[in-house]
């Protein structure tokens, strides 16, 4: 005999519809007969496409969770949001210096910021917003590079930010600059690329790509593999 | 002893002079500036609203999160941090309706119990100037001084309590206990445009040009402040004077600076090659 699956009542786009509790947000539009064509992302937990703003009946609180991570529940009122405009600089990497300078070139508005911490608590991920745009603003570039580092850049915080700041494009200039002129560099890369460039590995590419078939076959068979 | 210390956006970027040294000259002293975490920005300034309760957030929650440490005082140098900290706590002190809002918003319970405190109170109520003159009252060596506040420390004087504030005296007194000597100037508490200079730079080369023909007028070696504002505008609207006649140019310290150098601080460690007037010949002699 079957079981009886829970039900749940959730509502998606003002409309009301029955879908077996237990199952993600996102699987449960598509229950309800709805078909993502664009725009949906991974479904991994891992792109932000999929941010979604729920309430709940008597609760005043906004809530927010990836369509595709979130179990429904009894009563949630769905909202997709595709994505939120955001102010996106162009900048060269290789022209900015890892400081305040570069954020405040680029995005002015940083300086905006009135410490609301709305940010924070619209956070899917639940990610120190505000504070990494606070490390931001004084320059400190690792910081913010460190704190914004599991971002999925979905938005809600630039929707939410009224100084409208978009603290995720800040936060991925901060890990560009962090990448680019802080880390520390990889020593056995560079030596590695300088061996090509003196031409260490030359002869043995000729070589392989002159191979007869039958003797590559031979060669990828024998090689070394790692346990 | 320990406190907790709020730096400030400027004094971690701009100022980093004066966060250096007020922590190494009241570390000399026996006090500790233990950093406040995860701190933000103040928001500069007070909103002129008095329903205007999201630019009072900010600094609400800096005061919050010091209460929940179970601190009483939080010290902060720069002059506008103070201010806003200062009035923030009185708002939340007096005005009922911001207290509620406030609290309501942040979903905390700060009544106002941590007291916003300049490291000179910290000199003067802590170690005492007595006791400052007792240690360390040849160190200037008869330097004169000129003891510039600006506005933001005093005014409004019912909320921020540092004295007179047409004639404030805690800096003159810091001075004395020092072995300097104060110089007495007209423009001691004479705004000097603070951060007009980004659009209306005209507004504060009149301003500091009248500040600084006072403090040169009445002998000053060298001006001290406590506003990072204030140094920046009064130091290098001196450029602009450079080629006048009879312009003598005078440095501008912070005190900590000069307090640093009187507890043989490093030069190289007091953030003066942001200075435009080289302060160096000052801070050798001490």
């Amino acid at each position: 005999m079957a079981e009886e699956k829970e039900m749940v009542n959730i509502y998606i786009m003002g409309k009301q519809y029955q879908v077996p509790y237990g199952i993600t947000i996102m699987k449960a539009m598509e229950y309800a007969g709805y078909r993502f064509i664009r725009g949906c992302g991974c479904r991994g937990g891992f792109c932000g496409a999929c941010a979604t703003v729920f309430r709940k009946p008597g609760d005043f609180r906004i809530r927010v969770g990836l369509a595709c991570q979130t179990t429904v529940e009894e009563g949630m009122y769905l909202t997709q949001i595709p994505f939120y405009p955001a102010n996106k600089a162009t900048y060269n990497l290789e022209e900015l210096r890892p400081d305040l300078e570069a954020i405040l070139k680029n995005y002015p508005e940083t300086t905006r910021c009135l410490g609301c911490n709305a940010c924070t608590k619209i956070c899917p991920q639940e990610l120190d917003v505000m504070y990494y745009i606070a490390a931001a603003q004084r320059g400190d570039i690792a910081r913010c590079a460190e704190m914004s580092f599991d971002c999925l850049m979905c938005g809600l915080c630039a929707s939410r930010c009224p100084a409208e700041i978009v603290q995720y494009n800040v936060a991925i200039l901060a890990r560009r600059l962090y990448g680019r002129h802080v880390a520390p560099r990889a020593e056995h890369l560079a030596r590695r690329v300088e061996e090509i460039k003196n031409g260490k590995y030359d002869e043995e590419i000729n070589r392989l790509t002159k191979l007869d078939i039958v003797e590559l076959k031979k060669l990828y068979d024998a090689r070394d593999i790692e346990p | 002893m320990q406190i907790l210390y709020f730096p400030g956006c400027t004094l971690s970027t701009k100022a980093k002079g004066l966060d250096i040294t007020t922590r190494e000259a009241l570390a000399a002293l026996g006090v500790h500036l233990c950093e406040l975490p995860r701190w933000t920005c103040c928001g500069t300034v007070f909103p002129l609203a008095q329903d205007n309760y999201i630019q009072m957030v900010a600094a609400a929650r800096l005061l919050a999160t010091s209460a929940s440490l179970g601190e009483n005082r939080l010290v902060t140098v720069c002059s506008f941090c103070y201010h806003v900290l200062k009035r923030v706590n009185h708002a939340i002190k007096n005005n009922r309706e911001a207290k509620e809002k406030i609290n309501n918003y942040l979903e905390e319970n700060y009544s106002g119990e941590v007291q916003p405190v300049h490291p000179l109170e910290i000199i003067r109520n802590d170690y005492g100037f007595n006791r400052l003159r007792e240690k360390l009252g040849d160190s200037l060596k008869g330097l004169r001084v000129a003891c510039y506040y600006g506005c933001m420390l005093v005014r409004p004087p019912g909320e921020m309590n540092f004295g007179n504030p047409d004639n404030p005296t805690i800096m003159e007194e810091f001075i004395a206990a020092l072995g300097g000597v104060p110089v007495d100037f007209a423009s001691k508490t004479k705004c000097c445009g603070s951060y007009q200079i980004l659009n209306t730079p005209d507004l504060v080369a009149n301003r500091t040009k009248e500040i600084l023909a006072s403090a040169a007028a009445s002998g000053a070696q060298a001006i001290i402040t406590s506003c990072p504002l204030c140094q920046f505008n009064l130091d290098r609207q001196q450029e602009k004077v450079a080629d006048k006649k009879n312009f003598r140019q005078i440095p501008v310290l912070y005190f900590t600076q000069l307090l640093a150098a009187v507890f043989k601080v490093p030069l190289d460690k007091m953030g003066i090659e942001e200075h435009y007037v080289d302060p160096r010949a000052v801070l050798k002699e001490i």
